[in-house]
């Protein structure tokens, strides 16, 4: 569970440091308000939506982290063979990326109203990530070609279902992204096409993020970091 | 009177909202079906998650008429017996508890009790509660399904759970168990976020954290809890579906069943108990938390008295929601661990006794000279204390491993548990239903009904769990169909558990005596006017009971104090509500509304 745990202390630092900021040592039993003032409620200076996307991050990374605990926990048992990844997920990465600084481009075109490279982007990042989709089926078929079937290899087994899970993430994304390029075909740059931009944006840096975790996992890349822990564990 | 109210003004809600931003409901269907207001989601919330645990209420009988009267009753077979005890299980902890806490009490009232006119995302809420409820019918499905419901123990342990020995294991029942959760969990996060981001963002001016009354604090904090555990079950969950339906092997080992061998190999059982109770612990304070901070809010208004501290309150609930994410393996003693591994979870455990503990004295010192009234919501939280303290206590033994040991899988277990996540919990709903339902209705529950149903709960309780104690000390496991004929079992042990079963019938039907009074009152309780117990809390101060959508008419509360200004000297009146300036005069806009 160490990945898992380690995710959590991520989330207990942050929410730490937010609640260090909270006055939680001041004695509410003798304050009282004054009436001309407006006192603050100290919430966080960010509209209800992103705030909401950080929650549902911190979720969605658990979930990630909780797969890679399982990963991590399977790899001891003795059947356990490192997966060779197929060549196409490399290329897929790359088309990960390419949608992450098309839409990173798209924020940048939204914070400057400037709705025609905005429209641009916002396809430009959506075909990128229908292509890593496409390229996610193919990199499956490549596999089951080699001849790993689920029972085979627990690896492969965990091949499936990790990068399954992330796709399954990115559909959901495609679809928020559908929803803010039908926002652009207005006339202007809007309040709220301008968020929905940056809440996109967030969202696929954040599963950049993941799949670039996902990759190393897979490929064997962190295996020495998973002894390392088990050794602190013993 | 020290002026300590901060000067910022960053980001706080309007006090007016224009009419456009709020939700309007357009007919019958959208404002009492299909509707994204905040009370109503909470209302089909609480009636959905309490006729399903009506469902399990029925099934703890014939368990007990099983083991209270083993033979008599022919259609209870062993198979039948274990998809009861798995279904109640579930029922109860999942789809009653957690929804009714987190998605009744949270919905109704987190937006009432920070003063916001409803969540942040209502569309988003209403989802919220046609998933869960499409996960209950997929739930109540796997009754219907061949072979019946899933029968593998409410912690859906495998190898046994996938496989053809246990009820449902090679048919629906697990398949539908496993969807059935797995709604649950999307459907919950979909709250969840709801609840958090309302408490974060939404509160009206003046409701600094500080400042929230602390059921506000115990939902919030098994709500961010809960999102970050429930993904554990979610997990387990798909690798499960995966290694029943496509032959993976993530949790199943090389296995011989009836003779031949199956096509699974290397898988570890154990993965799923980490995942599981890593879920799972946290999930005990996700359905405690809220009761902590409920219980803490009737306890001080019904005695007249400010919450004796509120910050150790505060710093105790955050401190065991993050405690509580790393005792899980204290399940697991008897799973063959690294004595060192237990020892370090047997530390966690007791150390989480100690903002418990701190909570547990603080809602003593509460009621010491403090002007109690008996009221039903009072008799609850007294009731609770009790029980709670009760089922704490037992709870040291089993966190400790030698102790726990020879106690593991035995009705000792049981019987800590339903006493300490159990009964202590229920009754503070009943407590809290008797509290809030004159908000939500304008009536008062009716009183004598009311009396009969408390003390046949509490004094049943009782009887069913005290003596279940010793029946696991004896040596009685758990999970037995019937005990036959051993030694250790005598003839006075098998009419205790006939009194247990008697007596577990009665507390039944004292529930039946409960859901009548709930829609009697409807019609012919007492009126109680907007504020019946004096509160200080903002959801007492609306315009109109209940609430109307908005909650607060024109202008949002300004929030002047905190909410447990009560028996205040020189104050005009024994309880000063948040939003009361006192000793200044409110200002003009604020005196007009």
């Amino acid at each position: 569970m160490i990945a898992a745990l380690i995710f959590l202390a991520i989330v207990v630092a942050i929410a730490g440091w937010w609640l260090s900021r909270q006055r939680l040592f001041s004695k509410p039993w003798l304050e009282t308000g004054n009436a001309g003032l407006a006192p603050g409620t100290e919430a966080i200076n960010q509209p209800a939506s992103k705030v909401g996307l950080g929650v549902f991050l911190a979720v969605v990374g658990a979930l990630f982290a909780l797969f890679f605990s399982a990963y991590f926990m399977r790899m001891e048992f003795p059947d356990w063979r490192t997966l060779a990844m197929p060549r196409i997920v490399w290329f897929n990465t790359g088309a990960l990326v390419l949608s992450s600084i098309a839409l990173q481009m798209a924020v940048v075109a939204a914070r400057r109203g400037r709705l025609q490279a905005l429209r641009q982007d916002l396809l430009a990042g959506a075909a990128a990530a229908v292509i890593f989709l496409v390229g996610q089926v193919l990199a499956w078929r490549a596999l089951a070609e080699l001849g790993y079937f689920a029972t085979s290899n627990p690896a492969y087994s965990f091949f499936v279902l990790i990068t399954g899970v992330h796709g399954l993430h990115m559909i959901g994304g495609l679809i928020a992204l559908a929803r803010t390029a039908v926002q652009s075909a207005g006339g202007e740059v809007t309040e709220r096409l301008r968020t929905g931009t940056e809440l996109c944006a967030t969202y696929w840096h954040f599963m950049l993020l993941v799949w670039v975790i996902i990759v190393a996992l897979l490929a064997g890349w962190l295996n020495e970091f998973a002894d390392i822990c088990r050794q602190l564990l013993v | 009177m020290a002026d300590a109210t901060p000067q910022a003004v960053d980001n706080i809600p309007p006090a007016e909202v224009p009419e456009v931003e709020l939700y309007h409901p357009k007919s019958w269907w959208t404002k009492y079906v299909f509707s994204q207001d905040a009370k109503v989601i909470a209302i089909q919330y609480s009636g959905t998650a309490i006729a399903i645990g009506l469902v399990a209420l029925v099934l703890s009988w014939l368990i007990r008429l099983q083991l209270g009267f083993p033979g008599t009753f022919d259609f209870i077979t062993p198979e039948a017996y274990y998809q009861f005890i798995t279904m109640h299980g579930m029922i109860m902890v999942v789809y009653l508890l957690t929804a009714l806490f987190l998605g009744g009490f949270g919905n109704y009232l987190i937006p009432l009790m920070v003063g916001a006119r409803d969540m942040v995302f209502p569309y988003v809420n209403m989802l919220s509660f046609w998933v869960y409820l499409l996960a209950v019918l997929v739930l109540v499905a796997s009754f219907f399904a061949p072979g019946g419901p899933t029968g593998a123990g409410w912690t859906l342990y495998p190898p046994q759970a996938i496989t053809s020995g246990t009820p449902g294991g090679q048919q629906a029942g697990i398949l539908l168990m496993l969807a059935s959760l797995m709604l649950f969990i999307v459907g919950f996060t979909m709250g969840g976020l709801n609840y958090v981001v309302t408490v974060l963002q939404a509160r009206t001016r003046g409701m600094t954290l500080m400042r929230m009354p602390l059921t506000v604090w115990g939902i919030f904090t098994a709500t961010v809890m809960a999102l970050l555990a429930f993904p554990a079950l979610f997990v387990a969950c798909v690798m499960m579906l995966f290694d029943r339906l496509l032959g993976t092997s993530f949790f199943m080992p090389a296995l011989v069943e009836f003779g031949e061998q199956l096509e699974y190999g290397g898988g570890s059982p154990i993965l799923f108990q980490h995942l599981f109770w890593f879920f799972g612990h946290p999930e005990v304070y996700i359905v405690a938390l809220p009761a902590f901070g409920i219980v803490s809010d009737l306890i001080s208004t019904h005695a007249r008295k400010n919450i004796f501290g509120y910050r150790m309150m505060v710093w105790a609930i955050v401190g065991i929601g993050a405690l509580s994410f790393i005792v899980w393996a204290h399940h697991m003693y008897v799973s063959g661990m690294d004595p060192y591994f237990g020892f370090f979870f047997a530390t966690t455990t007791l150390i989480i006794a100690v903002p418990t503990a701190i909570k547990v004295y603080n809602w003593v010192l509460t009621l010491w000279r403090g002007d109690i009234h008996l009221s039903l919501p009072m008799l609850f939280a007294i009731g609770f204390i009790v029980t709670f303290v009760n089922g704490g206590l037992t709870g040291l033994f089993l966190g400790n491993v030698v102790v726990d040991v020879p106690l593991s899988d035995t009705m000792f277990v049981v019987a800590h548990f339903h006493m300490v996540m159990g009964v202590a919990p229920i009754m503070v709903i009943f407590g809290a239903i008797y509290h809030w339902y004159p908000k939500m209705t304008g009536r008062m529950l009716n009183e004598a009904m009311g009396q009969f149903h408390f003390w046949v709960t509490f004094v049943g309780a009782y009887a069913i769990f005290f003596p279940m104690h010793y029946v696991g000390l004896v040596g009685v496991p758990r999970r037995y169909h019937e005990l036959g004929d051993a030694t250790f079992v005598t003839d006075s042990l098998h009419s205790l558990n006939a009194f247990i079963s008697v007596a577990a019938l009665i507390v039944g039907f004292a529930q039946v005596v409960f859901m009548f009074n709930l829609f009697w009152s409807l019609r012919y309780g007492k009126e109680s006017g907007g504020n019946p117990w004096r509160a200080t809390t903002l959801e007492w101060q609306t315009p109109e009971t209940p609430p109307i959508h908005g909650n607060f008419g024109k202008d949002l509360p300004i929030v002047y104090r905190w909410a447990y200004d009560y028996s205040v000297p020189d104050a005009p009146d024994d309880y000063l509500a948040q939003n009361d300036p006192w000793p200044q005069k409110a200002p003009a806009s604020e005196a007009a509304s």
